[in-house]
């Protein structure tokens, strides 16, 4: 395909090539595992547990992020109130929060000695416990429920003006309003939803792993961690990443049938529609009041927990945050690296769709099980331990390209399509063609996708955690020993700096992207 | 008697302004650019906006805080005229009764209703499995049924092929006369204006700034319609 | 300021400081290297007399270590593992990792005879559970915490060797009733944690009534705070007995330092810092040389201990009882 009358030819293969890799990187570490999985998969009854607490927690975690996400994205939908758009923002923040940075903050809100805890004992209540089951519940509705109102708000947005309209003009009020207005909207996109947050829960590890734990509240993903860092049964650990990988196949596939529309990602979302609004103004502000605390406040707390230790924190915790500083731009370059050539193939390829689905598989199978799959690969050849790093730096890359791609190909795609011609005319072939005519298009989908990719890294506590040598701490690695020795304080000034780079490393790419569209 | 009275509306930059008359079984045409004030007009005379001034009266009654579904006003959109999860039946079955309880009466009368517009038989349809022309014609027989003495239409049928433009106006033509109802349709082509209406009002920058009988306009056209013809 | 951030980015990714002399690797658990734990002064005492540096690295609590050693294999840079205990010892051995030590053993004071030729003692203990001395009726069996709503942090006997600790004790107090007895503290668990040091400062936050721990715990609280609130509770099914141990690695490139460094584990200069900073008694000092305030705390009626062969054996099947009776 990449003969002389392709003027991208060399981009073409060199993007073909990235792709094979991708797919051996995340492919390879499932041919390991079942390799050396235990023959015929026996499983013990604590392994049974741990299959039933996963689907337990994320099945109620979906339900109840969904129970709460619809009033709340009906209630944005429809009115319009000053913060409208710093809200919609704040609903997407958590997509780019550490896990364990929220998960501080939910311990410091919601836990056992948090600020809830100290203000409903004034009138005599007692919180349940925040570790087990509650907790780990508690966290996922954090993460998801902004997202499944991202998503549903998305389709509440996309209700046609005139259809609005005639069911006003016929007089749809109340139960027949609902009934074709929204209950169709809601029928597309609420299964949708619920099988992409029940994925995102059955893969969640760092939430199971600082608020799960003992045999009553492990998930699959832990039990693998468990498995492999405490009883180093590889066997056992191949059979666990084997349950994980086929429980997240079949519900990534099963995702893929039926998410309708993009991921809640994208902007628009700020169009407030001329929605029926009488009756129920209270309900609507106390829903946007009440979510828009649950999810501020662990934040809130972050910042006023974490300013007066943020100036004393320990050396190690400085040097912690500047390795994965310097990890998160490795894998930032290395996603987008990959990407860009990945897409310009992409948009040539036969089966695009195929491949451009096979790309997901890394995200949709668990970090642990491919963590397992890597180390098993690693071990045959060298120390696994010594490449923690770099395997840490290729894994949040590969996480991230889904995420890349999606921001980047339908630019790409516009921008071949409608400027080809005009392209080859004017004789901008090669480089100089991806230069001129496509870079600088794709400014802003890269500033933001790199933001995306930046902050995820910065915060992830996934692959990291299998491998990681003591003196190999990234910052989220850094302050999970902090919290295991119960140095909170150090821990909370550590989360805030946390915080603040994540966040700071997307607003700059994406102001950056901005920038220079 | 439609009667509008130095309505006012403002937003963001933009200004409406406008008093006419509408006599009973009249057929008026809106034009102007885009942006002018037509969809901007039909939307104040349907209820889906509010004026900021002025008032809106029909047969004597004042109709301009009244609610979308209580004013005796039926009304089509470019698209959109349809419910996509409901089959012909319940689409039509709305305009009689918005919670969908139906009796042998009604479903007669929806038959009736499609059968006028040609479409007999096709009750258990969805939209979706119909053509372009058989949905604007389902949209009519709403209308039909809804049986309320006017009818606004918002650039109707622009997304359909001539021919089928041609006898969609044709047909609403008929029914218009046969029933008697007022129509205001808003439109940026003259040839709608000319096949359905009797008058016309042009729109400038949300001022009227020509209102005359399409009868004879071709011979001498106004200074302000010329461009339009 | 060239070389220090030349020396930064260096210790960024390749940890080790590019020390002159020669270095010797510790892995150990978290509590070990505290500030307040024995780490600071032992390293400074040896780091006088060896021309060493030495380096203790955490690797979470006891169990856990012994994983980490496995997951580098032979490629790891630890020289001594520190703080694994007698119920790993045969699981450590069989790694094939540790190698002789070659010490005379002679100079123990442990309550049994030694005689390993690659581990050696460097500490005891039993555990027990630990309270505010304020519990109205603090329990005097497991049936007794069973029966009762007290709630109690545990660790993990995967990771933990306290925890590992507490299903030995079960099932060297109770044998074939000890599935029950898991099965009926179940309740009682507010959550288990993956080593002693999360446990016990969950413990010390308020989040329990009662933590696994040791009876020499309340030693800590009565003589490094002067706070005599905290009591170790008596069970009359006995107490079963930690000996933590320490050994060489096969694969160390300092063998030399590794067993001068085991040598020294066994001196009065690192035995005499044990009991007020490890909070345990000393593998290799008399009785007369614990510091005041040991003499308050409880001594077991009956002490229960499985050798390290036994402890091996049961191993994978008190775990499983453990998890199955908690995963209901």
């Amino acid at each position: 395909m990449a003969n002389r009358t392709q003027p991208l030819g060399t981009l073409v293969w060199v993007g073909t090539g990235a792709l094979a890799l991708v797919l051996t990187a995340t492919l390879a570490p499932l041919v390991a595992i079942a390799v050396t999985a235990e023959e015929g998969f026996k499983l013990r009854a604590a392994d049974w547990a741990a299959i039933h607490f996963t689907l337990l927690q994320a099945g109620l975690s979906a339900i109840l992020s969904l129970v709460i996400a619809i009033p709340l994205a009906r209630a944005v939908a429809r009115r319009r109130f000053i913060g409208r758009g710093l809200f919609i923002s704040l609903m997407g923040a958590p997509f780019i929060l550490p896990v364990i940075v929220a998960v501080i903050g939910l311990i410091a809100s919601y836990g056992h000695n948090g600020w809830l805890a100290h203000t409903v004992q004034v009138i005599g209540l007692d919180l349940p416990e925040i570790y087990g089951l509650h907790g780990v519940v508690l966290a996922h509705v954090f993460f998801n429920l902004p997202l499944a109102a991202r998503l549903i708000l998305q389709e509440w947005q996309a209700i046609p003006q005139e259809r609005i309209r005639l069911a006003q003009s016929l007089g749809l009020k109340g139960g027949a309003f609902f009934r074709h207005i929204e209950w169709p909207i809601l029928r597309t996109a609420v299964p949708g939803a619920f099988v992409v947050i029940f994925l995102l829960c059955c893969s969640s590890f760092a939430v199971a792993l600082i608020l799960g734990g003992g045999p009553r509240a492990t998930t699959i993903e832990l039990a693998i961690y468990q498995t492999f860092r405490f009883d180093f049964d590889l066997g056992r650990a191949a059979t666990l990443a084997a349950v994980q990988a086929l429980l997240c196949l079949s519900l990534g596939a099963f995702a893929l049938r039926l998410s309708a529309r993009e991921t809640g990602l994208g902007t628009g979302l700020d169009r407030a529609l001329a929605l029926p609004t009488e009756g129920c103004a209270f309900v609507d502000t106390l829903v946007i009041v009440a979510a828009g605390v649950f999810l501020a406040l662990p934040l809130a707390r972050i910042v006023i927990l974490g300013l007066p230790n943020l100036i004393e924190l320990p050396t190690a915790i400085w040097i912690a945050a500047l390795r994965s500083l310097i990890m998160a731009l490795s894998a930032t370059i290395l996603s987008i690296a990959m990407a860009l050539p990945i897409a310009m193939a992409l948009i040539r390829l036969r089966r695009a769709a195929m491949f451009e689905a096979l790309c997901l598989l890394a995200l949709v199978i668990s970090p642990l099980a491919l963590g397992t799959g890597w180390f098993l690969i690693l071990r045959s050849i060298t120390n696994p331990v010594t490449w923690a790093l770099p395997i840490t730096v290729c894994a949040n890359a590969l996480m991230a390209l889904p995420f890349v791609l999606r921001a980047v190909l339908p630019t790409l795609r516009e921008a071949e399509t409608s400027q080809a011609r005009l392209a080859t005319a004017l004789g901008l072939v090669g480089w100089h063609r991806f230069r001129h005519a496509i870079l600088p298009r794709l400014a802003r989908p890269l500033g933001f996708a790199a933001g995306l990719c930046a902050a995820l890294s910065m915060g992830d506590l996934g692959v990291i955690a299998l491998f990681a040598a003591p003196d190999q701490a990234t910052l989220p690695l850094e302050m999970l020993r902090l919290m295991g020795a119960y140095r909170m304080a150090d821990a909370q000034g550590a989360a805030l700096l946390l915080l603040i780079l994540s966040l700071g490393l997307f607003w700059i790419f994406d102001r950056g992207g901005h920038h220079h569209a | 008697m439609l009667e509008v009275t130095n309505l006012t509306y403002c937003s963001a930059g933009f200004e409406l302004n406008a008093a006419f008359r509408v006599q009973r079984g009249e057929r008026l045409a809106l034009m102007g650019r885009s942006g002018a004030g037509k969809s901007t007009l039909i939307s104040l005379i349907a209820g889906f906006l509010s004026p900021n001034a002025g008032e809106i009266w029909l047969e004597g009654a004042n109709l301009t805080h009244s609610d979308p579904s209580k004013r005796p006003i039926s009304i089509l959109f470019q698209d959109s005229n349809l419910f996509p999860h409901l089959t012909l039946r319940e689409n039509l079955g709305l305009a009689l009764s918005p919670r969908l309880a139906m009796n042998a009466a009604m479903e007669t009368q929806i038959s009736t209703a499609l059968a006028q517009v040609g479409l007999s038989g096709f009750e258990g349809r969805l939209p979706a499995s119909l053509s372009g022309g058989q949905q604007s014609r389902a949209a009519i027989a709403r209308v039909l049924l809804q049986n309320r003495p006017i009818l606004l239409m918002d650039e109707p049928f622009a997304a359909l092929d001539p021919a089928l433009r041609r006898e969609m106006a044709e047909l609403i033509s008929t029914l218009c006369r046969d029933l008697g109802l007022t129509l205001i349709l808003a439109s940026h082509d003259f040839m709608d204006a000319e096949r359905m209406c009797d008058r016309v009002m042009l729109l400038t920058e949300g001022r009227i700034t020509e209102d005359c009988p399409i009868a004879g306009l071709r011979a001498a056209p106004p200074a302000g319609l010329a461009p339009w013809l | 300021m060239k070389h220090t951030i030349t020396a930064a980015g260096m210790s960024i990714f390749a940890g080790a400081a590019m020390a002159e002399s020669p270095v010797l690797h510790v892995y150990t658990y978290d509590s070990f290297i505290a500030d307040w734990g024995p780490g600071p002064q032992i390293e400074a005492a040896f780091e006088g007399s060896c021309g060493c540096d030495l380096q203790f690295i955490s690797a979470g609590d006891g169990a856990a270590l012994l994983s980490r050693l496995q997951l580098e294999g032979s490629r790891s840079e630890a020289d001594v593992v520190l703080g694994l205990d007698t119920n790993l010892m045969t699981a450590a051995r069989d790694t094939g990792l540790f190698a002789a030590h070659g010490i005379s053993a002679e100079r123990l004071t442990l309550p049994i005879t030694w005689d390993d030729a690659e581990f050696l003692p460097f500490d005891w203990g039993y555990f027990a559970f630990v309270h505010n001395s304020d519990l109205p009726i603090p329990p005097k069996s497991f049936e007794d915490l069973a029966a009762s709503d007290l709630r109690i942090l545990i660790q993990d006997p995967r990771s933990s060797t306290p925890g590992l600790g507490l299903v030995y004790w079960i099932e060297a107090a109770y044998g074939d009733g000890a599935a029950q007895i898991w099965q009926d503290l179940a309740d009682n668990i507010v959550t288990v944690t993956p080593g002693w040091s999360q446990a016990y400062g969950l413990f010390l936050e308020g989040e329990a009534d009662m933590v696994l721990s040791y009876t020499t715990s309340p030693a800590y609280h009565l003589i490094a705070e002067e706070d005599p609130s905290k009591s170790a509770a008596a069970f009359d099914e006995g107490h079963y007995m930690q000996i933590e141990i320490a050994g060489i690695t096969e694969a160390s490139d300092q063998p030399d330092l590794a067993r001068a460094f085991l040598d020294f584990m066994l001196s009065p200069a690192f035995q005499s810092v044990i009991p007020t900073t490890n909070w345990m008694y000393p593998a290799a000092l008399p009785a007369s040389a614990l510091p005041d305030g040991f003499d308050t705390l409880i001594a077991p009626e009956k002490v229960l201990h499985f050798p390290g062969d036994e402890a091996a054996a049961l191993r994978d099947a008190t775990i499983d009882r453990w998890q199955t009776a908690l995963s209901r």
